[in-house]
């Protein structure tokens, strides 16, 4: 039984201008312990599609999917008041902006104690106990002084700390990171990657990690997603997909690294991600594809099988990278 | 913090010296001789007349009267009623306590009210509650005072029979004065049926006189409460499994309340403002009462102490507020 096991997940936001679908039937699992990395342009619904899975979105999105289950539960068959027992304890997720993210009223101490309130049975004591020992684990220096500060007295890299504490005080099985380290300094960067995957080593959890960064995708996943216009257009363990991907999105994006190793920004790609009102009938990345052919526009692609990396693609990349294989071949059963 | 309330101590001191100089022009500014109207219907000769106006000090120069004025402010002396001969500082604090039960009852009132009406609207954005609560405040909020008192006195003095029109107390019941408070000193007194009677009284002024604030502080905290609620420490409130009551009671309404506040501070001097025309209606003892009485009866010293007295009250409800803001906004208070 896989941890996390989500089966055509989509999410519909009813907007002024009518829905808009920013994720359109993804699939995603999670064995326990393994880090799968997600990656995509800014707007590829990376970040809703992981609010859905904690329940996080705002009243106007619609969420469905075929499955939605945590360790074999059906998250969907589950009450709001169930659901929240999960929430926060066995699935914790932190974000991309630490200084918004902490609560400017309360002391930082007091937001880490009420996770543990909500979740444990431990009394005061043992919950700031419990706190101390939680500031050490994720290295924020002099942990009883800091549990009085506020927010807005600490730097970025020590709130996304506490809201790393904050996220494993209870253990969880499941961390979505979704970009945790895109607001920080360079040098803060390695250091919060580095704790993460510490901590996920030392506590066996899962580890979803959004993140724009190739080469922290090369060194830390197991797995890679990636994801485009609300998509996932393919998915791969980490060796094959640098090796050989199929789809030309992900091609795409290998190609435009210039050194692959040593560049560490999403490379770009000529164009946009289509939004709300220029979704193509086809598929959603022919526009901007250099192989685009007249099926491509008439067709959305469904996913290939596992051996093709579950490419949405019509004519998935050959090995060389630079052709593709006969639409004819690969008409999707 | 101390350094704040001292730094905020003196800029008191323009606003004070203003607050004097406008008191004493714009009573003086009235049509009307206090001496001619203090003789009243009997009138009065020329010789008492010129007496008095030396007595009073009316045949010096105006800048003269206003730094003679000024210096008796300064040495704690605002004058004497020119009606009742009694020392203005005397009346004031004998009436006060009369607004200020008032006043505290109103905002409670509002309060009270307005923060729950304000959350409930905002969380059911643009749904039934959400509506109704602000219609009605819209309501409230542009309601006259004078014609919402007349409605609810109708109803409930008139039609049901539940409460009194005027005063502070039936006069069936007579303790002395202890806070000032009727509603404690009705208590204290032991007798049965006294603080029922108080708070019979009560009622309605408090009503009539919170109604506005009411309505400012519900909209006021639901617009609050929305733009909190799209900020990104409420989801991660929601994110730690936070139950909804919690999420919008705890995290989300501590935020709201820093402009709520502010705005809460601001409003004293409606209220104020207000309680003039409530006391007026409901012949409450009060100050505001009092003011509109020694206005119409040109009683200078009344009217300039009063106005000095009342500038000062709302001078340091606002201090009290921007020291509860700072307990409210750790990043004020840090700075
Ligand atoms: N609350 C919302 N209402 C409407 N559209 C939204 C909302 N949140 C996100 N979107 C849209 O959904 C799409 C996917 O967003 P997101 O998941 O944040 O992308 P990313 O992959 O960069 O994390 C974007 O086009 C975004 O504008
Ligand atoms: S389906 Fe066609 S347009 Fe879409 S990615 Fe494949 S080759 Fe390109
Ligand atoms: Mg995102």
């Amino acid at each position: 039984m896989s941890l996390l096991d989500i089966r055509n997940l989509t999410v519909e936001f009813a907007t002024a201008a009518g829905p808009f679908r920013a994720v359109e039937g993804v699939d995603v699992t999670l064995e326990k312990g393994e880090v799968l990395a997600i990656v995509g342009e800014s707007g590829s619904g990376k970040s809703v599609s992981m609010l859905a899975i904690m329940g996080l979105l705002p009243w106007t999105a619609t969420v469905t999917a075929d499955r939605m289950a945590f360790e074999g539960r059906d998250l969907r068959e589950l009450s709001p008041a169930q659901r929240r027992k999960i929430i926060g304890k066995d699935m914790a997720m932190i974000f991309q902006e630490p200084m918004s993210s902490l609560n400017p009223c309360f002391t930082v101490g007091f937001q880490i104690k009420e996770a543990l309130r909500q979740h444990t049975d431990l009394d005061r004591k043992a919950r700031h106990a419990r706190a101390v020992e939680l500031f050490e684990q994720v290295g924020i220096p002099a942990p009883e002084r800091r549990l009085k500060a506020y927010p807005h007295q600490m730097s970025g890299g020590m709130n996304q700390r506490v809201m790393i504490a904050m996220a494993i005080a209870c253990n969880p099985k499941l961390l979505i990171a979704d970009e945790p380290t895109t607001a920080l300094d360079v040098t803060i960067q390695a250091q919060i990657l580095d704790l993460l995957l510490d901590l996920r080593r030392r506590n066996g959890m899962a580890l979803a990690l959004i993140t724009h960064d190739m080469g922290v995708v090369a060194e830390t996943a197991e797995r890679v997603s990636v994801h485009y216009a609300g998509q996932k257009v393919e998915e791969q363990p980490v060796e094959g997909l640098f090796a050989r991907p199929f789809h030309p999105y992900t091609g795409a994006l290998l190609a435009a690294l210039p050194e692959r190793a040593t560049s560490r920004r999403l490379p770009t790609i000529p164009g946009v991600v289509p939004g709300q009102f220029d979704r193509p009938a086809g598929c959603l990345f022919a526009p901007r594809c250099r192989h685009a052919s007249d099926i491509c526009r008439a067709r959305r692609p469904e996913p290939l099988g596992p051996e093709m990396g579950r490419a949405r693609c019509h004519t998935p990349l050959t090995a060389d990278g630079n052709g593709v294989m006969q639409p004819q071949r690969m008409v999707t059963t | 913090m101390l350094g704040f309330v001292l730094s905020r101590l003196l800029t008191f001191i323009p606003t004070f010296l203003g607050v004097t100089l406008i008191s004493f022009s714009f009573i003086r500014a009235l049509p009307g001789d206090p001496i001619i109207v203090m003789a009243g219907e009997r009138g009065l000769t020329d010789e008492r007349y010129q007496e008095l106006v030396r007595q009073y000090g009316f045949d010096k120069p105006v800048f003269q009267q206003y730094l003679d004025y000024l210096w008796g402010v300064l040495h704690g002396d605002l004058g004497q009623s020119f009606v009742t001969k009694r020392p203005v500082w005397d009346e004031f604090f004998s009436l006060f306590p009369a607004t200020l039960e008032l006043s505290i009852c109103a905002m409670i009132f509002a309060v009270a009210l307005g923060l729950p009406a304000g959350v409930i609207a905002a969380v059911n954005r643009g749904k039934l509650p959400d509506r109704a609560l602000m219609s009605a405040a819209l309501v409230g909020y542009s309601m006259p005072i004078f014609w919402w008192a007349l409605l609810l006195i109708i109803l409930f003095s008139g039609m049901l029979g539940w409460t009194p029109v005027s005063g502070r107390i039936s006069l069936l019941y007579y303790f002395e004065p202890v806070t000032g408070f009727m509603l404690i000193d009705s208590l204290l007194s032991g007798q049965k049926g006294a603080f029922a009677s108080a708070a019979s009284h009560l009622a309605l002024p408090t009503v009539v006189l919170g109604t506005i604030p009411l309505a400012v502080i519900a909209r006021q905290t639901r617009s609050a409460m929305l733009e909190v609620l799209g900020e990104d420490y409420i989801r991660t409130a929601r994110a730690k499994g936070l139950s909804p009551a919690r999420v919008n009671g705890v995290h989300a309404l501590r935020n709201a309340l820093i402009p709520v506040v502010t705005v809460i501070g601001l409003m004293v001097g409606t209220l104020l403002a207000g309680a003039i025309l409530t006391e007026t209606i409901f012949s409450w003892p009060g100050i505001g009462k009092w003011m509109v009485d020694s206005i119409f009866r040109r009683d200078y010293p009344v009217v300039q102490g009063g106005l000095l007295l009342i500038a000062t009250m709302v001078m340091i409800v606002n201090l009290t507020v921007d020291v509860l803001y700072g307990f409210i906004n750790p990043k004020i208070r840090r700075r």
